[in-house]
């Protein structure tokens, strides 16, 4: 090959990971290229025009787990990182017409809550306080290398001492808490707490988001705790509406990773990895085009890099069939709405708008539509997040118009007699049946709408299963046994070969922590001899 | 008839009316004899004349499919690229760690037709080791019934009994043959280091083969045998048996109990060189490069005569390891052992001292004696692979 310039690291996958992984490792002095399937970079988090002169968040809207460290680390501030608003209050939207709305401000959220349960109003402040600080324990070891268990590396020996010095420095009660509810169903927790089935509604729903389980599944407390393991914006658990969409974030890191003497490439599907005497060498693209580099990056998922990028006859079977065993059913859909202008109890309450509205009215409800998943079917009653992102950024919309952006629960991507089209007028029109439950008025200002179940966002950002996260969040795929046992350090059994996206940990959301953290670990590998 | 607990094998009925000792045992599933009329008289069929002995129980699985000569060469660790069409493959397959999951003999019928030997059931690891590729794997155990004729005149009575070109079937090869207008594959394999050859039939002409083989081999004292005289040929000759000289990595409960194919003394067997990954093949490239293999299998004599049943071995005080099968070999008179050992005790030569509890007359006598590391096998006539 003439000319062909040789990389230190490519890294399949533009993403948030990738793009993160990419600017630490430019930083550190290595040549680094992205190479990018679609047109445009940022991968599932991406602002994208869904309608003429509308635009939303193609997959995830909100911003709650970027890490502090990979903003000060990558300048991102710098590379134009804002925030449209931070400290989002939630609201519940009830169907009687009711609502709830918890804020940042306790004060406020406590005269909110009262009128639903003294009670609660008078629990809420104490139960949050504490739950923060046990999900903060845990949130130490998102920009962390999970130890091996046989640790014989001093690094590892250290990391496992500072997991338990950090559980034990929670205090005895604490850490009993903290080892109590890990595993606890989010059901069984809030009952124990609370009365009132809206506050505990917005909680179950907080509980199950992009997984497949429901506030009753085994531990959906991880699934609160790992959301509450985030601090942005110096705020725990806080809810930030990025200026410009999600796709404004992946910009800022796409800037930071060209700052960082990245080369970033789209439109560059990379059709599979090239092993040879058992290391990845390279990456061929579906032009038929090959580059060679050191170190290869998946921020691909793991069954996706393993089973189709590298292939499994370069791969054991017991790791095979680990790989094949992740649990990845997406069961989230992405709807999003053009509307010639809100509903007229939404516009008399701006504040109220411009936060989350969760329509997701008790524990039993987020159950029932669970049940539906469970056996493969859409939802009857879907649960819901909604945000209005041009009510922050009227760029996102035509003047007057607006842009509800909607998760809905539960679409599952593992279907038992439904059709994947079948399933998607389904919970279209579900979801806009809910909507009218608690804004009549709302349904016949819809302009247009976008689609995207599972299989959809299977098909359109290459995320097996549907899957936001990459595998679901549960205790038996975090931590030491992400993507799977043996292989949390972001290495691969393939020499060369490394995995920097949401399939590692810490996993899922726009937290740059995996990309962060396989940067590190590649940089460790770097500074070794090159083997023969 | 009564309720059947065990199956019968195809030649059962043929088996029980000359098994006048009536010691039976299981077999994959199966009723199978020990002895039939004394465990003596068979062995020395074996090594002197001709030896019949029922191996239908043997599980056979049939790959078939475009890439089942990929799917092979990732399951196994030898090269089946130079594994001819009509030749048997005696290899070992291992797990992720590159530990033994078995050993048995493969069949090459064709460019993309395998037939795989094992003692022990692996469709389920067979099937997802294929996960990915283009392959049928089929459990034709009960489809095939197989009789193995063993001994120096095996050759003999085969091509009295009328099975032609059996001259020049070489040792670990296969020929598809028609006797009496019936299929019958005929390979040169066997479990006695002998001279020998196995006969592969539809299990509907058991009794047919049976039948004929003891006409045609009266004149040579063709004696049907049980597993007890088979389980001392095969010690002589140094052939290993699962789960018994070893564990098999599925079964092992404890990790350290597993074992590499160098721990086997299987190494020849291991080609870390052929195109394309197999099984293990990170694990054993990484073993390879640590010096000695923390185990070896290796064959011991020993002095005395009494057989070193379950005997530990000793390095001065040292206690090094324990013998797996243990004999009098009547026809080497000598006292020999299948040995797992410590890595650094395995060259041929070392003197070891080993530790025999032997029964004598209700009483448990313990005799301490030398022994030493030899080559295995141990008994290896050039009539084998003549």
């Amino acid at each position: 090959m003439s000319g062909e310039t040789h990389y230190d690291a490519i890294i399949v996958g533009g993403g948030h990971n990738g793009l993160v992984c990419a600017a630490y490792l430019g930083t550190a002095g290595l040549k680094v290229l992205v190479l990018e399937a679609a047109a445009q970079l940022g991968g599932a988090a991406v602002t994208r025009e869904f309608h003429p002169g509308y635009r939303a968040s193609a997959v995830a809207h909100l911003l709650h787990l970027l890490h502090p460290r990979v903003i000060a680390d990558l300048k991102l501030t710098q590379h134009g990182l804002a925030f449209a608003a931070t400290d989002l209050p939630t609201t519940a939207l009830l169907p009687d017409g009711d609502r709830l709305t918890l804020a940042a401000d306790p004060a406020a959220s406590r005269t909110a809550l009262a009128r639903f349960s003294p009670h609660d109003a008078e629990a809420l402040p104490a139960f949050t306080e504490r739950f923060n600080r046990l999900a903060a324990a845990l949130g130490r070891f998102l920009l962390k290398t999970p130890p091996q268990i046989s640790a014989a590396q001093w690094q590892d020996r250290r990391t496992l001492l500072e997991f338990a010095l950090s559980l034990r420095r929670l205090g005895r009660r604490d850490m009993r808490e903290l080892t109590r509810i890990i595993g606890m169903n989010a059901a069984d927790l809030l009952d124990d707490n609370f009365e009132s089935d809206a506050l505990k509604g917005v909680f179950a729903l907080d509980s199950v988001l992009g997984g497949f389980l429901g506030p009753k599944s085994p531990n959906s407390v991880f699934n609160l705790l790992y959301r509450a393991a985030g601090n942005v914006a110096g705020r725990q658990n806080g809810l930030i509406q990025p200026k410009g969409g999600m796709g404004a974030v992946t910009a800022a890191l796409a800037s930071a990773a060209s700052a960082a003497g990245v080369e970033l490439r789209t439109g560059a599907p990379v059709e599979w990895i090239r092993i040879a005497d058992g290391r990845a060498v390279g990456v061929v693209l579906e032009s038929g085009r090959e580059i060679s580099a050191r170190h290869i990056l998946s921020s691909a998922d793991p069954r996706r890099t393993f089973l189709t990028l590298v292939g499994p006859e370069h791969l054991d079977t017991g790791f095979v069939r680990h790989v094949r065993g992740i649990h990845m059913n997406g069961c989230a859909a992405k709807i999003h709405l053009a509307l010639d202008g809100l509903p007229e109890a939404w516009q008399a309450d701006p504040e109220m708008t411009a936060g989350r509205l969760v329509v997701a009215p008790s524990i039993d409800f987020m159950e029932r539509a669970f049940d539906d998943a469970k056996y493969g079917r859409v939802s009857e009653a879907p649960a819901l997040e909604v945000t209005v992102p041009s009510l922050h950024d009227s760029a996102l919309a035509p003047a007057g118009g607006h842009v509800l952006s909607i998760v809905a629960q539960f679409a599952p991507y593992q279907l038992r007699e439904t059709v994947a089209e079948a399933a998607r007028d389904q919970i279209a029109a579900r979801v806009l049946a809910a909507l009218g439950t608690v804004a009549p008025d709302l349904p016949d200002r819809v302009r247009a709408q976008e689609v995207l179940t599972p299989q959809d966002l299977e098909r359109q950002f290459r995320l097996t299963g549907g899957h936001w996260h990459h595998g679901e969040m549960s205790l038996d795929q975090v931590f030491l046994l992400r993507p799977v046992g043996g292989f949390q350090q972001y290495r691969t059994p393939i020499d060369g070969l490394y995995l920097c996206g949401a399939g590692a940990h810490p996993g899922g959301g726009v937290s740059g922590a995996p990309g962060a953290n396989a940067a590190r670990e590649v940089l460790k590998d770097h500074k070794l001899p090159r083997a023969a | 008839m009564s309720e059947q607990y065990l199956r019968e094998t195809p030649f059962h009925d043929r088996i029980a009316a000359v098994a006048s000792a009536q010691s039976w045992e299981r077999w994959q599933g199966h009723i199978t004899a020990v002895t039939l009329g004394g465990m003596d008289r068979e062995y020395f069929a074996i090594r002197n004349s001709a030896s019949v002995y029922d191996v239908s129980p043997l599980i056979k699985y049939r790959i078939t499919g475009a890439d089942a000569a990929r799917f092979v060469d990732r399951l196994i660790t030898r090269d089946v690229a130079r594994c001819a069409i009509g030749q048997a493959y005696y290899t070992p397959w291992c797990d992720d760690d590159g530990k033994v999951i078995e050993d048995g003999t493969l069949f090459r019928l064709g460019k993309a037709d395998f037939l795989l030997n094992a003692a022990l059931h692996n469709l389920h690891w067979l099937r997802d080791t294929a996960y990915g590729f283009d392959v049928t794997i089929e459990d034709v155990s009960a489809e095939i019934a197989g009789l193995s004729v063993q001994g120096p005149l095996a050759q003999t009575v085969l091509i009295a009994m009328g099975i032609g070109g059996l001259e020049r079937l070489a040792h670990m090869r296969l020929a598809e043959t028609r006797l009496d207008d019936r299929p019958m594959r005929v390979s040169r394999t066997g479990f006695t280091g002998d001279l020998g050859y196995e006969l592969w039939i539809r299990p509907g002409d058991a009794s047919w083969l049976w039948d004929r083989l003891m006409a045609a081999g009266a004149l040579y004292n063709v004696l049907p045998i049980g597993s007890a005289a088979l389980n001392h040929a095969r010690i002589e000759a140094g052939f290993i048996l699962v789960n018994v000289d070893f564990i098999s990595a599925t079964y092992a409960l404890r990790p350290s109990q597993k074992r590499s194919p160098y721990e086997l003394g299987l190494g020849w067997a291991v080609n870390l060189k052929k195109d394309g990954y197999f099984i293990g093949k990170r694990a054993l490239l990484a073993e390879r490069k640590a010096a000695t293999p923390r185990r070896a299998l290796v064959g011991l004599e020993i002095d005395g005569r009494k057989p070193a049943v379950d005997a530990f071995i000793y390095a001065g005080k040292r206690e090094v390891g324990r013998t797996t099968s243990a004999i009098w070999s009547p026809t080497l008179k000598k006292n020999i052992a299948i040995a797992s050992i410590a890595g650094d005790q395995a060259l041929p030569g070392t003197e070891l001292g080993i530790e025999i509890w032997h029964p004598k007359e209700l009483k448990i006598e313990r005799s301490m004696v030398g022994c030493r590391v030899v080559h295995r096998p141990f008994y290896d006539p050039p009539r084998k692979k003549a």
